[in-house]
């Protein structure tokens, strides 16, 4: 850049200033004008995306409370696979706890975490597993996502008797779980977490299924 | 400048994937699957073309020494407003392009075009090579993607509910089954694999075409000799 003229022409020093103050206040209109009007639609899209899942995960179960609103936090790095406070939620039929989500992570990913949201009913059955975010091989580990394959489906009315505890494996190890041809880690790890999520559930019954403080929806 | 050169320039001559080779990483990280090529390719097209109509109608009045940082921060503001309009619209495509998206900051491509060609040019030609740049870009990509679906999950457009909308869940094609594909060419070494083989490809065809421009006397005398 030739700053000797810059030097020599304060006045020209200055016009840039102006002119680069001018584009910063324009870029901050831009992005926050686009963020206004953008903010209700995204959060829907969110609530949306989140109930989906929620449905789709609870299978045919009914119910009548907002369980997206309906949360408590939960923690145990041992059986949760994270040192995170992650949310669980309640899902209330008429004030009775029909189901409970828990929002997990499975450890020993081939890719780091594999995040899973695991529904299960009062009797530690489960209604179903979902893989929330993971970053497994593409086409090796990815049969884990319900949009790809239906293996997530084996867990769906599973619970810690059923198989018995020797067999919460997948079939590599002994247990009743299929892997995929050419991928056994990410499998091996996401029945880990659905078995440790279950043996939460198991050991926090009452906290998790409590009835409800507020009253019944008619 | 005509618009046919600028045209032949952005898909052909200087296509910005094939022959400029600029924003090669998102290029070949987000090349996994038509859906998410085509998603991208669009995005960085809309860029493109606004970033460069902003370049042609404030570049001659920037003083050159904050030139860069005044595109800079315009391409920044407008990356930022696509990214909040895909998530509010295309949720699902939006998380499946994850931080790339946001990264079409720092697409050279985008900065290149805006400082070296749309900051000296009139509007009508800086939005057209927005255009055909981004439309360069876009086919590169989308040739990436297919061959990379294709060879790695033996589909093409499987993904493409993520741009569509749920209605189009199981558009697309399988061509063979998803077990029988190629692993590699979904990860990283057979992006790089499959990139040098289109190069490769082009170029041999864009020299077999300049050998059969330079007259057919050239041919001839060869045939004599």
């Amino acid at each position: 850049m030739d700053t000797h003229r810059t030097d020599a022409a304060p006045g020209r020093a200055l016009r840039a200033a102006a002119v680069l103050a001018a584009a910063a206040v324009a870029a901050v209109a831009l992005v926050s004008v686009v963020h206004e009007r953008t903010r209700p639609q995204i959060e829907a899209s969110q609530r949306a995306e989140r109930l989906a899942r929620l449905t789709s995960v609870l299978g045919g179960v009914a119910w009548d409370n907002d369980p997206l609103a309906d949360t408590l936090a939960v923690r145990d790095p041992e059986l949760l696979g994270t040192d995170e406070t992650l949310v669980a939620h309640r899902v209330r039929l008429r004030g009775v706890t029909v189901a409970v989500l828990l929002n997990v992570v499975a450890p020993g990913g081939y890719g780091g975490a594999i995040r899973l949201l695991v529904a299960a009913d009062p009797q530690g059955r489960l209604l179903g597993v979902r893989v929330v975010e993971h970053h497994e091989t593409p086409a090796l580990g990815d049969g884990i996502e319900e949009r790809r394959t239906d293996w997530v489906h084996g867990f769906d009315g599973r619970s810690l008797g059923d198989p018995p505890p020797a067999r919460w494996q997948v079939r590599k190890d002994g247990g009743d779980f299929d892997q995929f041809t050419g991928a056994t880690v990410t499998p091996r790890a996401v029945v880990r977490g659905v078995r440790n999520a279950l043996v939460y559930v198991e050991r926090h019954r009452e906290q998790l299924f409590a009835a409800a403080a507020a009253p019944a929806a008619p | 400048m005509d618009a046919r050169a600028i045209l032949r320039d952005g898909l052909f001559d200087r296509n910005p994937g094939f022959v400029q080779l600029l924003g090669l990483c998102p290029l070949l990280a987000v090349s996994t699957s038509v859906a998410s090529a085509l998603g991208l390719g669009l995005a960085t097209l809309a860029v493109l073309a606004a970033s460069n109509a902003v370049a042609a109608l404030a570049g001659p009045r920037v003083p050159r020494e904050v030139r860069l940082a005044v595109f800079v921060l315009v391409i920044a503001a407008m990356v930022t407003a696509v990214e909040l309009s895909l998530a509010a619209w295309w949720p699902k495509l939006h998380a499946a392009l994850g931080i790339f998206l946001p990264l079409i900051v720092t697409n050279c491509l985008v900065l290149a075009r805006a400082e070296s060609f749309a900051s000296r040019r009139p509007l009508p030609d800086a939005v057209l090579d927005g255009l055909a740049m981004g439309l360069g870009f876009l086919v590169v990509l989308l040739a990436l993607g297919a061959s990379r679906e294709l060879l790695g999950r033996g589909s093409l457009g499987a993904d493409l509910d993520l741009l569509l909308g749920p209605g189009y869940t199981g558009a697309g094609w399988q061509v063979f089954p998803e077990s029988s594909g190629l692993v590699i060419a979904l990860l990283p070494p057979g992006a790089f694999l499959l990139l040098g083989l289109m190069l490769a490809l082009g170029r041999a065809w864009s020299a077999a075409r300049r050998r059969a421009a330079a007259a057919p006397g050239l041919a001839a005398s060869e045939a004599t000799r």
